[in-house]
């Protein structure tokens, strides 16, 4: 009687330990979750931050790392409850990364103190300790291949492909239009009230080039369509967000990139030392989180144009010069 | 605001609207047959978006835009027989199964193109314009409508086709008679559902050919959902159209011209904000349907056919 009880404690106890084996090793682990827009393979805004999330990675051990995502959460009620359900299972730190899942991180961060939050394109982190926001500084970038676009063009007529008037899309678009007017080329700018319109963007492109433009810009995951009219076309693109090269390897001239690196970096030890939010990150050259991406595997580029666009890097960053024109 | 006034400017709008109009036309003339039966096929969207994906996987794999256009064809007439089992063996209700066809669609052709693209962005070398000879070289006009690729010309010569076998043949007048009045036409010995079969097949054929103008013959690449609702606006054309070839023709071409005027608005610095700029079409294309007279409708439209036996 005594073996056979002896025997059932022993399963017990070693069921238990079964179950706790994988709570302990959870423990070890980093765990991120990022909830986003569109896919990890839009070249734009999502694929930045997943990029980044896996050079992340690198820098844990093997193992010591999981991501998880959700794509397509273009729907908030959704995100919300993903953005919840992650924080449920425990996850460290939920990466909302769209400007639309601000209210849902307002609501739900307080429920989960442990848990870090963070939030795309924010603008602020409600007075939460366990939020941290983070935006682009898009006009940097946009002023400065406003300038280049001018140049490579000698002052010719430039198109501006965006999807909806607002977050960095807008600042990028202001910055470039900014940019070229400064040197004398004259920019149209079309929105499509998309961020996924793929034909319509494609549309926009082809009414820029009707018009006489020969180098265009753009942002949001619709851009292959306008890329697409580009490379039909034997235009020029320049890209943002992400690097648009494979697209259309004989056209793209450039893309700005934008490299969250640094910033996870210092979410990521912020954490370490117990503090889970309560900052706003902006991206910009100064950081090195705004990077130019020149395509001279494929294309002959002057280098001085090159260095043109590292000197007005360095003088906005410098606070040499604004971006945005004066309002 | 002069810029928007010469020739140049204004036969460039209505260039564009030609191709703009390409994906509606055969959407909407597909949709045209279905309602004109007494079936509606909300699963357009869905048939499209994988007419668009099997076209360029295809043209990709194989190069041949023939074969491409054939495989949207063939991926459509497959979900064509999914809507028409659903709702013309089973009778289920057409919108609800409709919607859930362009879910599947939609799910599907993502799913494709992760598994077999590994998700990514890839082009193709589509349908190449063709300068129609002497008609091509007249001045503004030509560029406008005579120097197109072959799917737009097919587009447009979709709607005589259309008409004729609608109003000029004994299977149009089935057609018209089993959308109108069932019962009647089944007395007088026509197969209700043969011919509801037929029209929802061959609708939902022309349904995939519309998903691969966007990728083989408009964009030439595929994205997911690339789509986005055109399937929906072609359903929203036949209602505008009246039930009419001709019509839908008018209706597809008065909203992607208003699309393509409004673009080049923007593009010309026409002070306008965007989002009503974007607005327009969609706000045309209501307002006409309020105007519209329903008195073609088809009697019999979303209501299955149960043959009396008394």
């Amino acid at each position: 009687m005594l073996k056979k009880n002896s025997i059932v404690v022993l399963f017990i106890i070693a069921i238990l330990a079964m179950a706790a084996l994988p709570v302990a090793a959870a423990d070890d682990v980093f765990q991120v979750a990022m909830i986003m827009p569109s896919k990890i393979n839009d070249y734009s805004f999502s694929q930045s931050m997943y990029e980044a999330l896996k050079v992340l990675e690198s820098t844990f051990p093997e193992g010591g790392f999981e991501l998880v995502y959700s794509e397509d959460m273009f729907n908030v009620a959704d995100a919300r409850e993903a953005i919840r359900d992650y924080a449920d299972m425990g996850y460290d730190l939920v990466i909302a990364h769209g400007s639309q899942y601000g209210t849902s991180l307002q609501e739900i961060a307080p429920d989960y103190p442990e848990t870090a939050f963070a939030w795309g394109n924010g603008t602020e982190f409600y007075g939460q300790p366990n939020i941290s926001v983070y935006q682009a500084r898009a006009e940097q970038g946009g002023y400065v291949f406003g300038q280049v676009a001018a140049k490579y063009t000698n002052n010719g007529k430039l198109g501006v492909c965006g999807p909806v008037e607002s977050g960095d899309a807008k600042t990028y678009i202001d910055g470039f239009k900014n940019g070229a007017s400064e040197a004398g080329s004259p920019v149209s700018v079309t929105y499509t009230s998309s961020f996924s319109d793929v034909s319509l963007m494609s549309a926009a492109a082809q009414t820029h080039m009707d018009e006489g433009a020969t180098l265009l810009t753009g942002t949001s995951q619709s851009i292959p369509g306008a890329v697409s009219v580009v490379k039909e076309n034997n235009g020029i693109w320049m890209g943002v967000q992400w690097d648009t090269i494979p697209l259309a390897p004989e056209n793209v001239l450039v893309s700005l990139v934008y490299d969250w690196s640094p910033i996870l970096n210092d979410i990521v030890s912020n954490m370490k030392e117990g503090s889970f939010g309560g900052r706003a990150y902006d991206l910009t050259f100064k950081d090195g989180g705004l990077k130019f991406v020149w395509n001279t595997e494929n294309m002959e580029i002057d280098p001085e144009l090159i260095a043109m666009a590292d000197d007005l890097a360095a003088k906005i960053t410098a606070g040499e010069i604004s971006p945005l024109p004066a309002q | 605001m002069d810029n928007l006034f010469n020739p140049e400017t204004i036969f460039g709008i209505i260039g564009m609207a030609v191709t703009l109009a390409m994906p509606y036309l055969y959407a909407a003339i597909g949709e045209l047959f279905d309602q004109t039966a007494g079936c509606y096929n909300l699963g357009t969207e869905g048939i499209m978006m994988m007419g668009a994906f099997s076209a360029f996987y295809v043209v990709y794999e194989t190069g041949n835009l023939g074969f491409g256009v054939l495989a949207a064809a063939i991926v459509g007439l497959l979900m064509g027989l999914i809507m028409a089992v659903i709702s013309v063996t089973f009778k289920a209700e057409q919108g609800i199964s409709g919607i859930g066809l362009t879910m599947f669609g939609v799910g599907l052709s993502s799913l494709l193109f992760k598994t077999l693209l590994n998700g990514t962005v890839l082009s193709v070398k589509g349908f190449k314009s063709i300068r129609i000879p002497i008609l091509g070289d007249i001045p503004y006009i030509g560029d406008a409508f005579f120097n197109h690729n072959i799917m737009v010309y097919v587009a447009y010569l979709l709607i005589p086709i259309a008409s004729i076998i609608l109003y000029k043949t004994t299977l149009g007048l089935k057609i018209r008679a089993v959308g109108q009045n069932p019962q009647a036409a089944d007395t007088l010995g026509v197969s209700v559902n043969k011919i509801r079969y037929l029209c929802v097949c061959g609708g939902a054929i022309l349904a995939g050919i519309a998903g691969a103008t966007f990728s083989i013959a408009n964009i030439n690449m595929f994205q997911e959902k690339m789509t986005n609702g055109t399937g929906y606006i072609a359903v929203a054309l036949v209602y505008f159209s009246g039930w009419k070839p001709w019509r839908v023709l008018l209706g597809a071409l008065l909203f992607s011209f208003v699309n393509a005027l409004q673009l080049r608005m923007q593009v010309l610095g026409i002070n306008i904000p965007s989002d009503i700029a974007m607005m327009m079409p969609y706000l045309l294309t209501i307002v006409t349907l309020i105007f519209v007279k329903s008195r073609d409708k088809p009697a019999a439209l979303a209501v299955p056919y149960e043959r009396s036996e008394n």
